[in-house]
This record gives structure tokens, sequence and C-alpha cells, in this order.
């Protein structure tokens, strides 16, 4: 017979706090540094915000109403895993029209749960333990958690406002090891606005290709250009295979609700991505996906051409309005994002970001939250209306002009 | 009419208000080019009007308006020309369109009660020789006027801050 003792040792000693169940990886992530600022937001009223990464615009009627029609027609199953077939097909020649990007809807093309998703997927499929990771900042505040959380380092490689934020080639040779496995992309850039064109792409194709790394590019904004059009890093000479194309539809479209997103790329990639996505998330929403097909039609693409030159207006207006105040401020080739400098006032992202709330009542993102190079700068999104872009300029002009007196 | 006046017209179309030097930094066009624009479309009576869109059912106003198709036999030489402008002249009416279809004018009339809005129809429009017949039509709710919705329930519902 076993004694009570006994039985109790076999029982390993409980843990001390709910956190030491957690494992090491989730523990170790911290919190989103733009939640962080969200709280502190939220406790004020009156306050205009730059702070939003996502469209002002409702997603376009037709588009809504597609998704309803197909709600009420009964259409509330799962679909394939990769995603409707026809939505594949539209997304291929979507593809194709814009950027020059050529794919097989059967094999290479993955419908996911927002881009957010295709990027965990391909970090998921990519990374082995202790792989490196390099991430060109400042970016995207997922990427780096991500790796983390896929057992991946993730290196950030500094990008500059002299250089318009771009992706440098020395930067990039610098940073690479052995260990380098993955270059994550995303041009054009959130938070800086930043783009790439054909000339910029050449000198990363050759280390890419040296140093024998897969690309995972971020293409969410290729809409979002003015001026020079959107250069794919898949199209670039012997890079198609070497990419994996993520894009979705919440930022050109207006859908950031809808949850929908999608990966392209070779298909043994695209293949294990899939596997991932089948057994965590089967597949995106049936009527998110009926909105997309309807997004891509002939009638959404003048919307979303629509909702673009807004965007360029506002950027102008947004870049001018930061000069005339005085705050140096390089001019973003895409996204909807101005990524001012805020140096000249001897403040901290973060100091200015927490007094330009409570002094001004205007809300914008410290730059540190997006890594290296962030500091000193200011995210200021432009997707909001023209009334409220020039206030919210108005307050920023009284508020730097009243430090300057103290 | 060349591209820079289009671009003008869409942004002044939005809000009559916005000034030259707004105009020009939201195209990214001189403002001398914009001012000339404005210039130009005012002259050409492209621009008619600037207006403001007034939601009268939210001010304590009993106003009623009425659409009023009518009838009528165009005149030898002037067609509708003239009985339209006979009609448009008066200035309870809001708009006068000519139609195709099963009649020829759409009248829009405004005042101040059903009674008059009546007595207009009545006295004015029907007895107007060429007139061959008018069916009106109160309306109830203006939901929509000249693209722009009245009760707009689709704010802005984004969280202040986000990825
Ligand atoms: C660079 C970038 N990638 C991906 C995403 C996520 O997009 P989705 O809504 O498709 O998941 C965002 C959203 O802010 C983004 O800025």
């Amino acid at each position: 017979m076993i004694k009570n003792e006994e039985m109790h040792e076999a029982v390993p000693a409980r843990r001390d706090s709910m956190s030491a169940y957690l494992s090491p990886l989730a523990n170790g992530i911290k919190p989103s540094g733009i939640r962080r600022f969200f709280d502190l937001v939220s406790s004020r009223k009156d306050v205009i915000t730059l702070g939003v990464g996502e469209p002002d615009f409702v997603t376009p009627w037709h588009v809504r109403e597609a998704a309803v029609y197909s709600l009420e027609s009964g259409k509330t199953q799962y679909t394939s895993n990769a995603g409707m077939p026809e939505l594949r097909e539209a997304i291929t020649r979507y593809l194709d029209d814009s950027f020059q990007l050529k794919y097989d809807p059967a094999k290479e093309v993955l419908v996911t749960v927002g881009g957010s998703e295709a990027i965990d997927l391909a970090l998921r499929v990519l990374i082995s333990p202790g792989d490196e990771i390099l991430i060109p900042e400042p970016c995207y505040i997922s990427y780096s958690p991500i790796t983390t959380l896929s057992g991946g380092k993730a290196v950030g490689i500094e990008t500059f406002a002299k250089d318009q934020f771009k992706l440098c080639a020395d930067e990039l040779r610098a940073s690479i090891t052995p260990r380098s496995k993955v270059l994550i992309l995303c041009y054009p850039s959130n938070p800086t606005g930043g783009i790439m064109t054909y000339e910029d792409w050449l000198p990363i194709t050759k280390i890419v290709e040296e140093n024998d790394l897969i690309v995972i590019s971020d293409e969410i904004y290729a809409e979002l250009t003015y001026g020079t059009k959107h250069v794919s890093f898949a199209s670039m000479p012997g890079m198609r295979d070497r990419t994996i194309v993520v894009s979705g539809f919440s930022k050109a479209f207006a859908m950031t609700g809808w949850r929908l997103g999608y990966a392209c790329g070779h298909p043994d990639l695209i293949g294990a991505m899939l596997k991932v996505h089948q057994y965590t998330v089967m597949c995106a929403p049936i009527m998110a996906q009926y909105a997309g097909l309807e997004a891509l039609s002939e009638h959404g693409l003048e919307e979303k051409d629509r909702m673009i030159e807004s965007y360029n207006q506002r950027r102008r207006l947004v870049v001018k309005g930061f000069r005339d105040i005085g705050l140096e401020c390089h001019e973003p080739q895409g996204a909807f994002y101005a990524f001012p400098s805020i140096h000249s006032t001897g403040l901290t992202s973060e100091q200015f970001a927490q007094r330009l709330l409570e002094e001004a009542a205007v809300a914008a993102v410290p730059g540190d939250v997006f890594g290296l190079g962030g500091e000193g700068h200011l995210r200021c999104s432009y997707a909001t209306s023209v009334p409220q872009l020039t206030e919210a300029l108005e307050r920023i002009g009284r508020f730097v002009q009243s430090m300057k007196q103290m | 009419m060349n591209e820079l006046q289009l671009k003008v017209l869409d942004l002044l179309k939005e809000d009559a208000r916005r000034d030259a030097e707004l105009i020009a930094t939201m195209l990214g066009e001189p403002v001398e080019a914009v001012k000339q624009a404005i210039h130009d479309l005012e002259n050409d009576h492209i621009i008619v009007k600037y207006a403001t869109v007034v939601n009268w059912s939210k001010v304590d106003d009993e106003k009623v308006t009425a659409l009023i198709e009518v009838q009528i036999t165009p005149e030898r030489g002037r067609g509708f020309e003239g009985i339209a402008e006979r009609i448009y002249l008066y200035p309870e009416v809001k708009s006068v369109y000519l139609m195709s279809g099963d009649y020829d004018l759409l009248v829009e009339v405004e005042g101040k009660n059903l009674k008059e809005v009546a007595a207009f129809v009545s006295n004015k429009l029907s007895p107007i020789d060429a007139v061959l017949s008018t069916k009106t039509f109160f309306i109830l709710k203006k939901y929509k006027q000249d693209g722009i919705i009245f009760e707009e329930n689709e704010g802005d519902h984004r969280l202040m801050i986000s990825p």
C-alpha cells in the first residue's frame, strides 16, 4: 500500500504564480508599445488621433453588400483550406495585372486570416531554433515578437531618415552571420512610408542570393504608393522562388476587420504553410472571402483607386504641415504614415508623444516602439479626414511653438 | 475643361469652404494655378454657386417639399424651353428637370405647408395652357441629397491607436 506522503511526492511542486505556468517564450514577449500608449489615450476625450494604422474609410458598400448576399444565400460553411478557388484565381490575376507577379492559384496561393496569419505561418515553417531573422527597422511591431515565438532570433537592421528609410545594402551585409536565414521586408513601410525602387532592390537581391536567404516580403501596402509604382521584391530577377509575398485586403481595400490576407510563393513553402494553417485555423472566414472576391472586381478596383487618390492628397497636406511647423519630415512615398523627426525639440519620442497627448490632445505613436532608428520620430497616420488633419496640425504647431518659448 | 479643374471641382464639391491654398497643397500644384482654375470655373459658370446643404428636418421649420410630374404640350419652335422657364422662374420652384418617360418635367416645389404647395399647383402650374396634367408627390423624409447622407451612421469607429 502506498502512503499518502509518497503520493504527494510524485506530484511536482506547485508553481507559485499563474505566469509561472507560461512557456518561457510566451513569458518573454513584451506587450506592444502601441498597446501601452493606447491605455494612455483611451483615458482622454476630445483627442484627435493620428495613431491609427488602418483606413478611415468604411469598406465600400458593394463589398459589404456582397458579403451580406453571401450570407443570405446560405454560404456559411468552411471553404477549401487554401481558400476558395475563385478567390485564389482572382488574387493571381490581380497580382499579375498590378505587379507582374505570376503564381499558380492551385499550388502557390494561400488565403489566410489577415496578412498577420500569413507572416506567422511563414516564420513558423521557416525558422529552426537559433536561426537569425533579419529585420530592417523601424518596422511593423509584430515581426520581432513573432520571430521570437517561432524560436528564432530577431536581428534588427537600422534604416535612416537620410536614406528615406530604404534598406541599405551595406547595413544588410554587415548584419549577416552564418545563422542568418530569413529577411523580412516591408515596403512600402509601416511606420516610415519608405519604399524601394528597382534600383534600390538590385544590390539587395545580390546579397540575398549570395547568402542563400529566404525573404518574407510583406507587401500589404503595395497599392499605396504615390508617384512611383510598387516593385515587388519577388518580381526581381531570380527572387521569385526565394520570396514569400504576404499581402491582404486590410489596407488598400479598407477591410481590416474582415481578417483576410494571403501568401504566395514556391509550392513547397506554401504547401508547408497550408499544413499549419489547416491545423490551426482551417480556413479564412467564408463571408470575408466573398467580400474579397468582390473587392477584386472591376468596381472594387475603382473604389481602391479613389481611396488612394484621397490618401495622396492628405499625404501632401501632412508633409507640408509638419515642415511648416518646423519639424523635419522626409516625404513618405507609400503607405499612409508620415514619420516626422522631433529631434529638434530635445524630447524623446515617448516624452513628445505623451506631452502632445496631454497638452494638445493629439495622439500619435512614439517612433521608438518600431525598433532601431525609430527614436526621435513620431508615426502619424494621415488616414484621417482633412478637417481632422488640419486641426491636428494646428494643435501640433501650437504645441511645438509653446515649447520653444519655454 | 482640364484635369486640374476637374480635381479642383472634386475637392470643392466635398467642401466648398476649402481655399486655394489648401487645395493646392492637397493636389501638389502651385497655388496660382489653382486660383486660376477656380477663377475660370467660376467665370465659365461651371461653378455656379457655393451653397450649404441643410438638413431642414433638424430645424424647427415646417417646410414641405413636393415633386410634381408635369405633362406638357411642347411649343412650336421652342419645344419645352419656354414653358420650363415660365415654371422655374417661380421662387417656390427649387428645381426643374426635363425627363424621359411618362411625363415631361419634374418640378420640385417647396412651401411653408401642404396648403401652400397645393395652391401653387392649382393656381399657378395647372392653369398654364400647355400643361396637360400634374401629379404631386410630397417628400416625407430625406435620407440622402446630392450624395450627402443626412443621418450618417458610419462614423469613425476605429480604436484611437492601432498597429
Ligand atoms: C506592415 C503590416 N503588415 C501586416 C499588417 C497586418 O495586416 P492584416 O490586417 O492583414 O493582418 C499590418 C497592419 O497594421 C501592417 O502594418
